[in-house]
């Protein structure tokens, strides 16, 4: 009935004592943003890590446009069509704007053993970079480098980096945090539209972000998922609002 | 500042024409020697560089590759001066005394070595790297040392130089001219890459593996290609420097060869085009000057590195030239 794109099931994790995934099952849409939220420390990072392949889990599966892709590392399941982004920043910093998404490009087209062209001087590649910088309204820094951007240059310079890989899904680790109100709308926006192109697994604590954006939110405390439903319902949802929202109120 | 870094690097090649042109017009034979010294040597680091200015790979064991280069070379021409084959079974293998085969053989067989070396140590990174790349450069020297068809301990002296075709080797000035043409179009070869997909990728790994992997790209294939590329173009300066002194021995092997590597390229700027070169030129300068002086004069070396770690990272190109940005 419903497109699944992507999904997780029964996925533990234990880091020493600390259970950081208990059994956590979820699935991403096609056409929806699914948003990830839970106070810090719950595991929603430890679990987007497990679903990208930069950490095995020590249970469960993960499924990727039909495929088992449990067994398959980060990079294979980029190669797939997995794009990320990361709670904390990750560019290259002594790279331009343009570079960096060049080299995303340039992952897309399988095509990093060339040994002679010069990559500025490929037409497509730098037309593709281009179209995805303009996407994210960072055309005027391009010839910048990431490390002289802005906080919020740089987490939109994160998301022209995944746009480039044209990924068949989002996993989106706060796009948002620390980039102002300004920024954090214009965010909205694009997410907004982006989720017609491919699903967004999205990790937020911006809640008005969260609420105005997500088809379905999911909450995670202590490592496990206690309630996944629409905006309506999980703002209504007493355990929820014990859990987690609550705190807001006595903070 | 990019302009300003070409036109440095322009006016040391300059430089390093000039020198032993000067030396031939006046009858002065050993600074041409010393000037081709700088240029094989330079043409070491140059490969060197590719692995641990741009792809951050710290190798303490290039030394491996400098004399695997150097044996290819002593290998094939003793034979062909004894006129003994190397094998007669199963098809006929006679030595050679030809640069252009023996370069061949000499980037084949590094490579080769490169592709082994660097599979096995590129799973490891940081410490363990350069101890993994130093335990097989020592390896392959302990192995040539117990090697008493080619000299063991002694090294192997070959008699003649080897040939090129239409020139004479024999002379200063032409042996010069031929190692500086090589390395001029491996500088030409290596700023290509630099810019190419692969080169970008690569420096990008140095930076930030994370974000390579993210984008579906394998950093270990990247290094590893790196690694190879590298490996061969210090393999063939090897076959060039044991030409230039027809001799080889196992110190080509040694961990002081991997060292003063290192040194080039840090002295004259990691990552920079010509760095290496520039690094060479002062050590082989130092050592001439200073070393007639006195034998401790390393110590003025150790004291000059410990101002371009301490005072200027990006090494002798980055004082003169300006920090820039590698990349456009
Ligand atoms: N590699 C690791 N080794 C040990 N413990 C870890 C590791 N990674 C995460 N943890 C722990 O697992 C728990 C979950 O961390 P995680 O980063 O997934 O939380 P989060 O929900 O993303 O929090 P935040 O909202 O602050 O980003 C935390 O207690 C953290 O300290
Ligand atoms: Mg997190």
């Amino acid at each position: 009935m419903t497109d699944v794109v992507l999904s997780c099931t029964k996925i533990s994790k234990a880091f020493g004592a600390l259970q950081a995934s208990k059994d956590v099952s979820l699935d991403l849409q096609a056409g929806e943003i699914h948003a990830l939220i839970g106070p810090n420390g719950a595991g929603k990072s430890t679990l987007i890590r497990q679903i990208s392949g930069a950490m095995k889990p020590d249970r469960g599966t993960v499924h990727f446009l039909g495929h088992d892709v449990t067994r398959l590392s980060a990079i294979e399941r980029a190669r797939l069509g997995l794009g990320r982004s990361f709670q904390i920043s990750s560019v290259i910093p002594d790279f331009t704007v343009l570079q960096n998404v060049a080299l995303a490009v340039l992952g897309d087209e399988g095509n990093s053993f060339h040994f002679f062209r010069d990559l500025l001087k490929g037409r497509p590649t730098v037309e593709r970079a281009e179209t995805c910088i303009a996407r994210v309204g960072l055309e005027d820094r391009r010839a910048v480098r990431a490390a002289d951007l802005a906080h919020g240059e740089r987490r939109r310079l994160e998301i022209a980096t995944a746009l480039a890989l044209e990924p068949r899904a989002f996993l989106l680790d706060e796009p948002m945090a620390g980039m102002g109100a300004e920024g954090a709308s214009e965010m909205t926006r694009l997410l907004d539209t982006l989720r017609h192109e491919a699903p967004i697994l999205l990790i937020e604590h911006d809640m008005d972000a969260v609420f105005a954006l997500a088809n379905r939110i999911s909450v995670l405390v202590y490592g496990e998922i206690i309630a996944t439903g629409t905006s309506d319902e999980i703002r209504s949802n007493a355990e929820v609002r014990r859990a987690y929202l609550g705190e807001e109120e006595t903070a | 500042m990019m302009r300003r870094e070409q036109i440095l690097n322009g006016a040391v090649l300059l430089g390093l024409i000039a020198v032993p042109l000067w030396a031939w017009s006046s009858g002065e034979p050993f600074i041409i020697t010393l000037a081709t010294k700088v240029a094989v040597l330079g043409l070491a680091g140059v490969g060197l560089n590719i692995a641990l200015g741009t792809g951050g790979l710290v190798s303490l064991g290039h030394a491996a590759f400098f004399g695997i280069g150097g044996y290819a070379m002593g290998i094939l021409a003793s034979h062909a001066q004894q006129y003994v084959p190397l094998f007669e079974w199963p098809l006929l293998v006679e030595g050679t005394k030809s640069m252009p085969v023996i370069w061949l053989v000499a980037i084949v067989f590094s490579g080769l070595a490169a592709l082994l070396i660097g599979a096995l140590s590129l799973r490891t990174s940081g410490v363990y790297f350069i101890m993994i790349t130093l335990a097989f450069a020592q390896m392959l020297y302990y192995f040539a040392i117990s090697w008493p068809a080619y000299g063991g301990e002694d090294g192997m002296a070959i008699y003649v130089r080897n040939s090129f075709p239409g020139l004479n080797t024999l002379d200063p000035i032409q042996f010069f001219a031929i190692t500086f043409v090589i390395l001029c179009m491996t500088l030409w070869f290596n700023a290509r890459l630099v810019r190419s997909p692969f080169g970008t990728a690569l420096a990008a790994a140095r930076q930030n593996a994370e974000r390579v992997e993210a984008v579906g790209i394998d950093p270990y294939k990247l290094r590893l290609a790196a690694f190879v590329i590298s490996g061969m173009i210090t393999g063939l300066a090897g076959a060039l420097f044991a030409d230039l002194n027809r001799f080889v021995s196992p110190t080509m092997f040694g961990w002081h060869l991997s060292g003063e590597l290192i040194v080039f390229v840090i002295l004259g700027g990691t990552g920079r085009l010509l760095g290496p070169v520039v690094g060479a030129a002062i050590f082989i300068t130092l050592e001439h000057v200073l070393g007639g002086i006195s034998e401790y004069w390393q110590i003025f070396l150790g004291v000059l590195l410990l101002g371009v770690v301490l005072v200027a990272r990006g090494g002798v190109i980055a004082v003169i030239a300006g920090k820039g940005v590698a990349h456009d």
